[in-house]
């Protein structure tokens, strides 16, 4: 793991969370969009916020093609969770939804779960397959190594 | 009855994301280190190699789906219930999935990572 992949990593934390929060804030704007109504759907993309909270997803899609090319789909969800903690904390800030004890806890718990992963290795290898024998070789996981 | 519309929403965000995290994480890794690839031979080859990939797309496809699903659920639940609890479920699902269908091994600290992170993400929904 090189200081670049951590960027890469980071990146897909704050503009998964920024762009969430944008199409949140355009669809309230909007309000309930039912099965009836599904043309509002469409329509859903002319809304500046929901417009910018795309760019942003696109810029998480990106960023996630790249991690997900040097590392593990387990290593790399788990990593970039703590947007959900981002997520809290800006709907508290922007939409005023409270922070209740239990939430808090909630930010304990997705610390802990990101420390787990964080301090393992970040892509399934197999070179020392005898000591892993549980988990199968394959063509996917030989191809990391290439 | 947004409330039902809401969890209906999580379920389909769920099965559509895990789909998509699988089969999107099978053509990157057929890709390779993207990286490596940009600073060998350019961001064209980059995207052209992406592109070639079929399982990509319906990776994409999968995405859309959960995406669609994700702003239906939005106009009617709250940011704070529908993104945790489709999320929570999502990682739980994706680590069973990726153990079975990309061979990952998901050992006791990931499994913990996937567990913490999940009850922390659900613990945020209540």
């Amino acid at each position: 793991m090189t200081f670049r992949k951590y960027l890469v990593l980071a990146g897909i934390t704050v503009f998964s969370t920024l762009g969430d929060s944008l199409l949140a804030r355009g669809m309230k704007e909007l309000g309930g969009i039912s099965l009836h109504n599904v043309s509002g759907l469409l329509l859903a993309i002319l809304n500046p916020w929901v417009t910018l909270g795309i760019l942003l997803l696109l810029a998480f899609f990106a960023s996630y093609m790249s991690a997900l090319s040097w590392a593990d789909l387990t290593y790399v969800l788990p990593a970039t969770s703590l947007g959900y903690v981002l997520v809290a904390l800006i709907a508290h800030v922007a939409f005023h939804e409270q922070i209740l004890p239990t939430r808090w806890l909630g930010i304990a718990l997705i610390a802990a779960g990101v420390g787990f992963v964080a301090v393992g290795p970040s892509v399934t290898t197999h070179a020392h397959p005898s000591t892993h024998d549980d988990v199968p070789a394959d063509t996917v996981s030989q191809e990391v190594k290439l | 009855m947004n409330e039902l519309y809401a969890w209906a929403a999580i379920a389909l965000i769920t099965l559509a994301a895990t789909t998509g995290d699988v089969l999107l994480a099978y053509s990157m890794k057929r890709v390779g280190d993207v990286g490596e690839l940009w600073k060998n031979r350019g961001l064209l080859a980059v995207i052209g190699r992406v592109l070639s990939t079929p399982t990509f797309f319906l990776g994409v496809l999968a995405m859309a789906v959960a995406f669609y699903s994700l702003l239906f659920g939005l106009s009617w639940g709250n940011l704070s219930l529908v993104v945790p609890a489709s999320a929570s479920l999502t990682f739980v699902a994706n680590a069973v999935a990726a153990r079975i269908f990309l061979h990952e091994r998901v050992g006791r600290r990931r499994w913990a990572a996937a567990l913490l992170v999940a009850a922390g993400v659900a613990l945020m929904a209540l």
